[in-house]
């Protein structure tokens, strides 16, 4: 059976998110866009609002939201700021790692808090020299007698200034390439751990991206995620649940910036009428809108499908994919409809277009998710 | 102490309303409805009485069955229980009194607090009708002296004091703000500065199915709810026109007394 109603409860939390989307996000995203400072009050409501940690199961503490849900209350998200709607996200994506492969002590002790209380937490994956290669990685860990030793560093991590903890993907022989790769929990507060340069970045400036450096620290046994060379598959399976919410969050900045174009297009007035009156202008504007309505399809199954046990990493990437290239297309046509006055700060549409590259590029460049689709596909026919 | 809330399901402001076919109506194809802001201040106050009290928070409403939604966001906000009167039809602030008037005698609540009006219909009548029906006293457009900057507003302390069967209550009246003090149990509407609502957190939100929605029905309260009041017409207001810009201030001085006639 197929069904598109929602439920009353997915009304309700999407009622919710959009409230806190259009009252508290939106009215300050121009701030911080501007000064790019962390959205520390923003972030505190959202935590009581239980906005944040979507994914954390009921018995640690959390909603344990369904993927879908979490679908439905990112798009709002994502329509209010989708900077700091990264940055709210990043906690659900250093956390699942730990959900799925984590020992029940491990949960409570490194999930759990995350429930109580407003902390952070940074997933660390990319390196300078390794990006959509990430197998490749160099960050390592050696055995040293009761502990790992760590050395290494990441980069382009999210919220890894403000973080608590930091979920690690590293190498303990390169040799073995993803096979090697291990995933661990780390203290920010270990000796050894330092925050290196904060990027100064043409969109989604709400967001922190930093520099992670590791200098000889000490992580004990009991930090390792499942085995020795589990991390890459961990990480992987991290990245198939989370995709969807990358695509939805394309299609909540596609959609803020359709309302922008559509409400514009009625006001602006050249040749004796309103521009929305010209054909060329209706036809960008039914193309956007059709665009984000499929992109929101093509999300909601694929969030369907993980949800119900399927093997999704198709069609999360169909969804990623589309989405994001979708909120791309949307917002430099928003920028077009408005014209001149698209192409300046004092209008909202330019930040939509520059918030929304990012989505192409993180969590797996479109590139990749062409690869991941492609390579399902040909193993199909 | 026992407090009874009511909300009511109002068109969402930010939709763009439009006039039915029959003119007397909103056409409602498309809307979409929210909880009237002012009853959600009047959930708010009353959740933080009921915390700083103890007791119980009862919110009601009127309308159709699909108001189980707004009545399901006052129990996430932190309701404890609701009632549901189901009715579809029209509706005039005199039905909405007579109907609470029974809620009022089955719940016999302490204090019962209401919106000072509903952001739709805008007519100011339920709150004032319902005390006079039940003959207590009430104090309208509840407010507060603190800042909704406050810490107290922070720390959500209840901007409306109540000591033993006294509740003392900041209102807002057109020359500023009068004190009153009213004996319990009243009616109490609440203004915007009152408080700021918090916002129903998404676990709540899934633990508020599981809180008891009792329906009722006007006949089975025994009311008659057809309106006294007639709607002839609904119009949407003028448009605006455009602004003129003034060259200095005694061309305004000019424009205000000769064309606005708004001095003299
Ligand atoms: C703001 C921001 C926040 C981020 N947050 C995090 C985070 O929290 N944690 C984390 O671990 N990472 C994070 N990332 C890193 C992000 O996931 C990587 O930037 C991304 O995976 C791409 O890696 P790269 O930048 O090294 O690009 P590269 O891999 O160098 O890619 C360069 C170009 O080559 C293309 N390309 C590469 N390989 C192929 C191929 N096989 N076929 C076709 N084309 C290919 C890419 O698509 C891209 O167009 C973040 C990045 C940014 C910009």
């Amino acid at each position: 059976m197929i069904g598109f109603e929602l439920s009353d409860d997915q009304k309700a939390l999407q009622e919710t998110a959009r409230k806190f989307a259009r009252n508290e996000m939106w009215p300050k995203a121009p701030h911080h866009d501007k000064t790019s400072e962390f959205p520390h009050e923003i972030m505190k409501k959202a935590f009581e609002a239980g906005l944040m940690n979507l994914s954390i199961p009921q018995d640690l503490g959390g909603p344990g939201f369904a993927i879908l849900d979490q679908c439905i209350i990112t798009e709002e998200i994502a329509y209010g700021c989708v900077g700091m709607g990264t940055s709210m996200m990043a906690n659900d994506l250093a956390l699942t790692p730990i959900i799925l492969a984590g020992t029940p002590e491990q949960k409570q002790r490194f999930v759990k808090p995350f429930a109580e209380k407003l902390k952070y937490a940074s997933f660390g994956l990319t390196e300078p020299g390794h990006g959509s290669d990430a197998a490749g990685m160099e960050t390592r860990i050696e055995k040293k007698g009761d502990h790992y030793l760590l050395n290494g560093s990441k980069c382009w991590i999210t919220n890894g200034g403000v973080a608590d903890q930091l979920t690690v993907f590293c190498t303990i022989d390169r040799k073995l390439g993803p096979k090697g790769i291990c995933a661990i929990v780390v203290d920010k507060n270990m000796p050894g751990v330092s925050v290196g340069k904060h990027e100064d970045k043409m969109g989604q400036r709400a967001s922190e991206t930093v520099v992670l450096n590791f200098e000889d620290v000490k992580i004990p046994f009991d930090r390792l995620l499942g085995k020795e060379g589990e991390g890459f598959k961990i990480a992987m399976q991290t990245l198939d649940r989370t995709r969807p919410l990358v695509a939805i969050s394309g299609v909540g900045v596609a959609r803020a910036a359709l309302e922008h174009a559509v409400k514009y297009s009625k006001e602006r007035k050249q040749f004796g009428q309103p521009i929305s009156g010209f054909q060329g202008i209706q036809f960008m504007l039914a193309d956007m809108a059709a665009d984000v309505e499929a992109s929101r399809l093509l999300t909601w199954e694929s969030a369907w499908m993980i949800d119900a046990g399927k093997p999704a990493s198709m069609y999360s990437s169909f969804a990623k994919r589309v989405s994001t290239d979708t909120a791309m297309k949307v917002t430099t046509d928003a920028v077009q409809v408005f014209g001149g006055y698209g192409y300046v700060k004092e209008y909202p549409v330019e930040k939509l277009m520059r918030d929304a590259k990012l989505l192409q590029i993180y969590e797996g460049t479109n590139q990749i998710q062409r690869v991941v689709i492609a390579r399902e596909l040909l193993k199909q026919f | 102490m026992k407090i009874l809330c009511t909300v009511k399901r109002v068109t969402d402001p930010e939709v763009k309303l439009k006039i039915g076919a029959d003119q007397k109506s909103i056409a409602t194809d498309n809307l979409k409805y929210v909880l009237n802001p002012f009853d959600e201040i009047a959930v708010e106050e009353a959740i933080r009485l009921r915390d700083k009290h103890q007791g119980e928070v009862i919110v009601v409403s009127v309308g159709p069955s699909d108001v189980s939604t707004q009545l399901r966001t006052a129990l996430a906000m932190g309701a404890d229980r609701a009632i549901q009167i189901v009715h579809a039809g029209e509706l005039d602030s005199d039905g909405v009194a007579r109907l609470l008037q029974k809620v009022y005698e089955q719940e016999k609540p302490d204090v019962v607090l209401m919106g000072k009006l509903s952001v739709d219909n805008d007519s100011w009548q339920a709150g004032p009708l319902l005390a006079e029906y039940l003959g207590l006293p009430q104090a309208t457009y509840a407010s507060k002296n603190d800042s909704l900057e406050s810490d107290n507003e922070k720390n959500k302390v209840p901007g409306i004091t109540i000591e033993g069967t006294t509740a003392t209550v900041v209102r807002e009246a057109d020359g500023g703000i009068e004190t009153l003090k009213v004996q319990l149990p009243a009616v109490i509407t609440t203004d915007l500065r009152l408080n700021i609502p918090r916002y129903p957190s998404l676990p709540n939100i899934m633990k508020a199915k599981k809180k008891e929605i009792k329906e009722h029905t006007p006949q089975s309260l025994g009311v008659d709810v057809t309106p006294k009041v007639r709607v002839l017409k609904f119009e949407l207001p003028p448009a605006r026109k455009a602004g003129v810009k003034v060259a200095d201030s005694a061309e305004l001085l000019a424009k205000l007394r000769s064309e606005a006639k708004v001095i003299s």
